[in-house]
């Protein structure tokens, strides 16, 4: 399997966006696995600050090339910002998807739901599945 | 990867090189090895190669193999001297398109068919059932490997492998030449609005070959590129795709590939129907367009003026050299002038759009 970047003090989804903590937000992106997948990305198309997100439902969508994809909101909670850079550089989440192509931050609705989401073992599991490189 | 899909006969070449293979036509194909947008500014910029062996050759002999073809291809057949190569249509008896082929005379009494691979069979079928006697009908697609150089580094790198005795072809020519010691069909034509050369070769020769144009290209910065930057490089040329800007129920006229079309009187299947829909009050007609807000138009998108679907994309994507999201589509003619503002509709918004002219580089 080809070696993707899973950090360790990450949480994960099977959707393939990684959670962050960040006072009583949260930051999420998409893997590096994600991205590599994707290929190229064109286009990120985020909420608004202040929209309500449901854990499992589609709250964006991303772009590469040649597909359009939905980004998966991992918790219940509000978006506080969105990565506002990636309008004209969409190329970031390809760069640094876990650095300065962070997609959006989100205050959740319940703290302990973070504790429910992948580890970087779990997640590594989950692509390990899925992954045919 | 199922093992019912075919391999081209760069099958190994392409797996050594990292390439992304999925299944397009039946066959495994490369869709990237680097990047799209990374593979498309190599051909722009400097030069590609792609292995598109997936396409399908149908080769007409005989002595009245040119008359069979005169009649069913929209282009002129006769008047193509031995060495050239045009472009032209497929035409169904409502005057609709079966294909768009690259046709090549190679000789006073043979020719061939470049066809896309989805219909290979079905051009087949097409040409057996007209072609008449006295014309031997080939399907050659599984015996030949066809690559393309793309890219304005293309003829630098032929030249550099070249035999002196076998001189590159011109633009719309075709000639034997031997490329590495390897015996080639070399055509000056391709799919990607760049200058560059598509080129003929055995299978059993086709890996010394992509690794001689590899080599030979190292110096200009040649890159393999697949079938994703194949598309988004027609797209910027305004390209037609079969399945997307053209099928059964498209005309070439509409289509905007009415200089392909030879005078209707010639009598070749479909002309009848083309004739007879000339004085349609308001056909559809090809566009160009390009995203003025925030949003990529695809396949599928309608098209919207002043709330109503007048149309649909039929093609779409970001333009990696313009920087902007372009796309082609159908809207009824009155609705067809370059400038005309316009809303595609992605994922139930409309967002502003402009008709621009095409090419769009």
């Amino acid at each position: 399997m080809a070696d993707y970047q899973i950090p360790e003090d990450l949480a994960y989804t099977k959707e393939d966006e990684w959670v962050r903590r960040d006072g009583d937000e949260v930051v999420i992106g998409v893997t590096d696995f994600a991205q590599n997948q994707l290929g190229d990305i064109v286009f990120v198309e985020l909420p608004d600050v202040g929209s309500v997100t449901e854990a499992g439902a589609p709250f964006g969508t991303i772009e590469s090339v040649k597909a359009v994809s939905d980004l998966f909101a991992p918790l219940d909670g509000e978006i506080t910002a969105v990565n506002e850079s990636l309008e004209d550089e969409p190329e970031r989440v390809n760069e640094s998807c876990y650095g300065d192509g962070w997609l959006v931050r989100l205050r959740p609705s319940d703290d302990a739901a973070v504790a429910g989401l992948l580890d970087a073992n779990g997640y590594l599991a989950s692509v390990a599945e899925r992954d045919d490189a | 990867m199922s093992d019912s899909l075919r391999r081209t006969a760069l099958h190994a070449t392409h797996t050594q090189l990292g390439a992304r293979l999925v299944p397009f036509a039946g066959y495994e194909m490369p869709i990237q090895y680097s990047s799209i947008k990374q593979e498309h500014a190599a051909v722009r910029d400097r030069a590609g190669l792609f292995d598109v062996s997936h396409m399908g050759q149908i080769e007409l002999r005989g002595p009245r193999a040119i008359q069979a073809a005169e009649a069913l291809v929209t282009c002129e057949v006769s008047s193509l001297s031995p060495g050239r190569a045009r472009y032209g249509l497929l035409l169904n008896e409502a005057g609709g398109c079966i294909d768009d082929v690259m046709l090549t005379r190679v000789a006073d009494d043979a020719l061939f068919l470049c066809v896309n691979a989805s219909n290979v069979q079905t051009c087949l079928e097409w040409i057996q059932a007209r072609a008449g006697d006295r014309v031997e009908v080939e399907n050659r697609s599984q015996a030949t490997s066809l690559l393309a150089l793309q890219g304005p580094s293309a003829r630098a790198i032929l030249e550099a492998i070249v035999s002196q005795e076998t001189p590159l072809p011109r633009r719309f020519r075709v000639a034997h030449c031997e490329l590495a010691g390897l015996r080639t069909l070399v055509s000056g034509t391709g799919y990607t609005g760049s200058p560059g050369f598509e080129i003929y070769s055995q299978n059993a020769d086709a890996p010394a070959l992509w690794q001689a144009l590899l080599e030979a290209g190292a110096e200009h910065g040649i890159e393999p590129a697949g079938l994703g930057a194949r598309d988004t490089l027609r797209l910027e040329a305004a390209l037609p795709l079969y399945g997307h800007e053209l099928d059964t129920t498209t005309t070439p006229f509409e289509a905007a590939l009415g200089r392909f079309v030879k005078p209707l009187d010639r009598g070749f299947v479909g002309a009848a129907a083309l004739a007879e829909r000339a004085d349609e009050p308001d056909p559809r007609r090809l566009v160009g367009l390009e995203m003025i807000g925030r949003g990529i138009a695809r396949a599928e998108h309608p098209i919207q003026v002043r709330g109503e679907t007048v149309g649909v994309v039929t093609s779409g994507g970001p333009s990696p050299t313009l920087g902007k999201s372009i796309g082609l589509g159908y809207v009824p003619r009155h609705l067809s002038r370059v400038g005309t503002s316009v809303d595609v509709v992605i994922r139930e918004k409309p967002v502003e759009a402009r008709l621009v002219e095409t090419p769009f580089l």
